[in-house]
């Protein structure tokens, strides 16, 4: 089989990760002959899926000896199979990075032999490159859990981020449909990562120079839709990851129908708005000072399709609203639906020279049409009865298109 | 009207001007290269005071303003001299903090400006495409890029530090940069028909961007507004856009079909009501997954009805699918005798299978064994699942690596765990042995012996482990024989 060949296959079978991100190292490393990190991660392409193009991300190989049932490339699929050699995937890498095609490598794998023999594999590349080659892009590199810690710390050692993937929201959806996986070993390898990245960092602050050990830190990805479990579950375990593993991204990735899925999969079209309502309620937890019982309650453990989680939140607030920007606090503008982190920074900043006015949020380009309703500026006082309008919803959403919403239903 | 070519330039006129106390409303600036505006945007109004700068005072503005006018200074609007200039003034003339305003019409206008130009900046570096030519000096990259703006010198130190041991070059219609491996040269604009053909690995990069897309979830106003279609002539990758679109419905059905025809598990066979005869009775329908094809029937578990012990094996074998009962060929004598020679009555047990279909193939004439596959294995574990919720019994034993893989998980290692009672998800007291058939195949006699105690000793723990058992006290202390 040629590369072109293996290229087609161990692409469209690592596809399904939604992990796309190249940020987050902010120096290149030292003694660097080709390639640089510098923070900022650069999307390199768009595929029309919509999905940023910035890694060459490609599994070393296909073949797998566990039969997790949302993935294509379980024992059980007859797709075909591929395998990469070291030397092809450094090749491939290179030759593509100095095209300025990408920002840099995400190397998975399925698990051959076992954990360790596989992880090794992962390690050859990463090492591979580095140490022959000077490379200093971007790497990423999936681990595998249950592989030795010498692995993990080599693993860190050459790659700028390691993940290991949550796989579902709970242990009950592990059990139905990865019935070889174990929670427990996934957030073992987490912890393992997170002591690694903890001890590093008290190195150098100690005054040690310690080897880099994923200066980007880890992430991991959920998949969502493959059981019926709720947003509430999701948004949970996201926040455990956040606040316990310290993850610096929770990726969620839409169950998609796979070639020869399982019959117990759903195997509709993926629920991409509650993927994108999931990624909204995981900023607003994070960056916007919500906590998740003020998203999804027991009663309604759902996000809101038609709505998005901070204009649902409005909605059932009404009282707290119109909020005068010229005097409520940083917390309460973060609250107001419209307005971003950066745009309440700048009101905040920009309130303390001048009083402002309607046309002046219009300036700092915040979508006015929805925003109007929850405002109070010095001109403008939306009357309050507004917001009781039960059409305000739909005026307030004219966007979501109803055919994405139908395709969701079905699920 | 003041000519200045370049933010170095400006700065030099401003400066003066500056100093001699000219208003903004009273100079101009122009570049010569300036050709139509992208976005003409009307002057401004003048600032609000006027304070008399003594001339020959060096103006003090935030450190931020230079950093902010270096990006304007790119941009195509013909009026950013100007624009610059009376923020310039309005800093130094009773406004030093005008920065922080972002809704004055100034400010706004050079944060709409800076974005314009960094956003432009980013997508060079992300859109530049370097096509490998022979040159005078070996491998040469070379790109050519249309920005909006003149970007070129923000991004040409960037990709110097990326590429440092390559020499490339990138041509926009305006300026031209070129990388030594040791500086970068300026030069004039270049034509795009001066771009250099093709590359050979544009190919291969067009199978994975072909490869990587996932034909059911299909978004192409994000796709386009991240990637504007005015930057697609100088991508390889989007050639082949078409092409996808055009096929990824019909994937995307294939793959339905091929989901809806999946043989499914066997829980879609299990009775409503159970008890061993209804389970037994189902499961000889059961087509949960394509073994039942190959096999002659379904040999289901049995044993008393008021069993304390299960024992799981791995699946029927060849005498077994013929007879339609478990353990009836040579391993079910071995069984069969350590068990007496264990003490346990076979009135205390169940036997059963993780498959409860043979797979096999063929060798010559003969159904040689094969181990289930592990669709099978799941796609069986219902029915073993169902027998135990029925008999509710106080130990299950596994037999083998097969049977403690699907009881006990994956990383069960029958020749490390052996003989310990552990918990799992069947049954609160799990153990695991031997399979009578790994003793028939054991290399000499000696361990077919060693291994045969080994078995009898292992179920006699199971049978101490039952609350009545021999030997009753033990059975907390796990893992002690
Ligand atoms: S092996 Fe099990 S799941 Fe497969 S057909 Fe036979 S009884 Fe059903």
């Amino acid at each position: 089989m040629n590369v072109h060949e293996k290229l087609a296959i161990l692409a469209d079978a690592a596809k399904y990760d939604a992990s796309c991100a190249s940020s987050g190292s902010k120096s290149t490393r030292p003694g660097s002959r080709i390639g640089s990190t510098e923070g900022m991660g650069i999307c390199h392409s768009y595929t029309p899926d919509g999905r940023c193009v910035s890694l060459l991300k490609i599994l070393l190989t296909n073949y797998c000896i566990y039969d997790c049932q949302y993935c294509v490339n379980r024992i059980t699929s007859d797709v075909p199979r591929a395998r990469f050699s070291t030397d092809e995937v450094v090749r491939l890498t290179l030759e593509f990075y100095r095209r300025n095609y990408i920002e840099g490598l995400f190397l998975s794998s399925g698990i051959i032999q076992d954990a360790n023999y596989t992880m090794e594999h992962l390690v050859a590349v990463a090492r591979t490159l580095r140490v022959e080659h000077g490379y200093g892009g971007y790497i990423h590199l999936k681990t595998i859990p249950r592989a030795s810690g010498e692995l993990i710390a080599e693993a860190g050692r050459w790659a700028d981020r390691i993940s290991v993937n949550i796989e579902l929201p709970t242990e009950h959806d592990l059990v139905q449909l990865a019935p070889e996986k174990k929670r427990s070993d996934i957030e073992q390898s987490m912890t393992d990562i997170k002591v690694r990245i903890d001890a590093q960092r008290d190195d150098r602050q100690a005054g040690f120079s310690a080897p880099p050990f994923a200066p980007a830190g880890q992430s991991t990805q959920m998949i969502v839709g493959a059981t019926p479990t709720p947003d509430a579950d999701i948004l949970a375990t996201a926040h455990h990851l956040y606040s316990r593993r310290k993850m610096r991204r929770v990726y969620y990735s839409a169950y998609s129908p796979i070639p020869h899925a399982d019959a117990r999969l759903p195997a509709q079209t993926p629920p991409l708005v509650r993927e994108h309502r999931l990624y909204q309620a995981d900023w607003l937890l994070r960056f916007y000072g919500f906590q998740l019982e003020e998203l999804v309650t027991p009663a309604k453990p759902n996000l809101d399709l038609d709505v998005d989680p901070k204009l649902a939140w409005a909605l059932h607030h009404r009282e707290q609203f119109p909020v005068d920007v010229n005097r409520a606090d940083r917390e309460m503008l973060l609250r107001i639906p419209g307005l971003g982190v950066k745009t309440v920074d700048r009101i905040i900043v920009s309130r303390r020279h001048r009083t402002l006015r309607a046309d002046d949020l219009r300036k700092l380009r915040v979508p006015w049409s929805r925003v109007q309703h929850f405002v109070a500026t010095a001109d403008h006082k939306p009357r309050s009865q507004l917001l009781e309008c039960p059409q305000l919803v739909r005026k307030l959403h004219p966007k979501v298109s109803s055919r994405q919403l139908s395709l969701f239903a079905e699920a | 009207m003041l000519l200045v070519h370049d933010f170095d330039d400006w700065r030099r006129t401003a400066r003066r001007q500056l100093r001699d106390g000219i208003p903004p409303e009273e100079v101009h600036f122009g570049s010569e290269e300036d050709h139509q505006p992208l976005l003409d945007l009307p002057a401004g109004p003048p600032g609000q005071n006027h304070e008399h700068v003594p001339p020959g005072m060096f103006p003090r503005v935030p450190a931020g303003f230079l950093e902010t006018a270096r990006s304007v200074a790119c941009h195509s609007d013909r009026h950013r001299w100007d624009l610059l200039y009376r923020v310039l003034w309005r800093l130094t003339h009773g406004e030093p903090e005008l920065l922080d305003v972002a809704i004055d019409d100034d400010v706004h206008r050079l944060h709409l400006m800076e974005r314009a130009v960094s956003r432009d900046a980013h997508k060079a570096k992300a859109f530049v495409r370097f096509r490998r030519i022979e040159g005078d000096h070996g491998d040469e990259y070379v790109a050519w890029h249309r920005p909006d703006h003149r970007i070129l010198k923000l991004v040409a130190p960037f990709f110097s530090r990326r590429f440092p041991e390559m020499r490339w070059s990138i041509l926009t219609p305006d300026e031209s940069v070129l990388w030594d491996g040791r500086s970068l040269h300026y030069g004039p604009g270049v034509p795009s028909s001066e771009a250099p053909e093709g590359d050979a690995l544009e190919d291969l990069w067009r199978t994975y961007y072909g490869s990587i897309f996932n034909p059911a979830r299909i978004k192409l106003k994000t796709m386009k507004r991240e990637m504007p279609v005015r930057h697609w002539a100088t991508l390889p990758e989007t050639q082949v856009i078409p092409q996808l679109l055009e096929d990824a419905p019909g994937r995307v059905a294939a793959m339905h079909k091929a989901t809806a025809n999946q043989p499914r598990s066997a829980a879609e066979f299990l009775p409503d009501r159970k008890t061993l005869k209804t389970l037994a009775a189902a499961a000889d329908h059961c087509k949960g997954c394509e073994l039942y094809k190959d096999a002659t029937q379904t040999v289901f578990g049995e044993g008393s009805k008021t069993a304390r012990i299960v024992l799981v094996g791995e699946q029927p074998g060849d005498q077994e699918d013929l007879e339609g009962h478990p353990f009836v060929g040579p391993a079910g004598r071995v069984l069969d005798e350590a068990l007496a020679e264990a003490g346990i009555d076979r009135e205390d047990v169940y036997v059963t299978n993780a498959v409860k279909h043979f797979h096999w193939e063929p060798r010559g004439e003969r159904r040689l064994h094969k181990k289930p596959p592990a669709r099978a294995m799941s796609a069986c574990r219902p029915w073993l699942e169902a027998e135990v919720a029925v008999l509710q019994p106080e130990v299950v034993v596994c037999l083998g690596a097969t049977a403690a893989q699907s009881v006990v998980g994956r990383e069960a290692k029958v020749t490390r765990d052996r003989g310990r009672i552990m918990r799992s998800a069947l049954c609160r007291q799990t153990l695991m042995t031997w399979h009578p058939s790994a003793i028939l195949r054991a290399p000499d006699a000696t361990a077919r012996e060693r291994m045969r105690m080994e078995l009898v000793n292992d179920l006699r723990t199971a049978f101490q482990a039952m609350s009545d058992g021999a030997g009753a006290g033990q059975l907390a202390t796990s893992g002690s024989r």
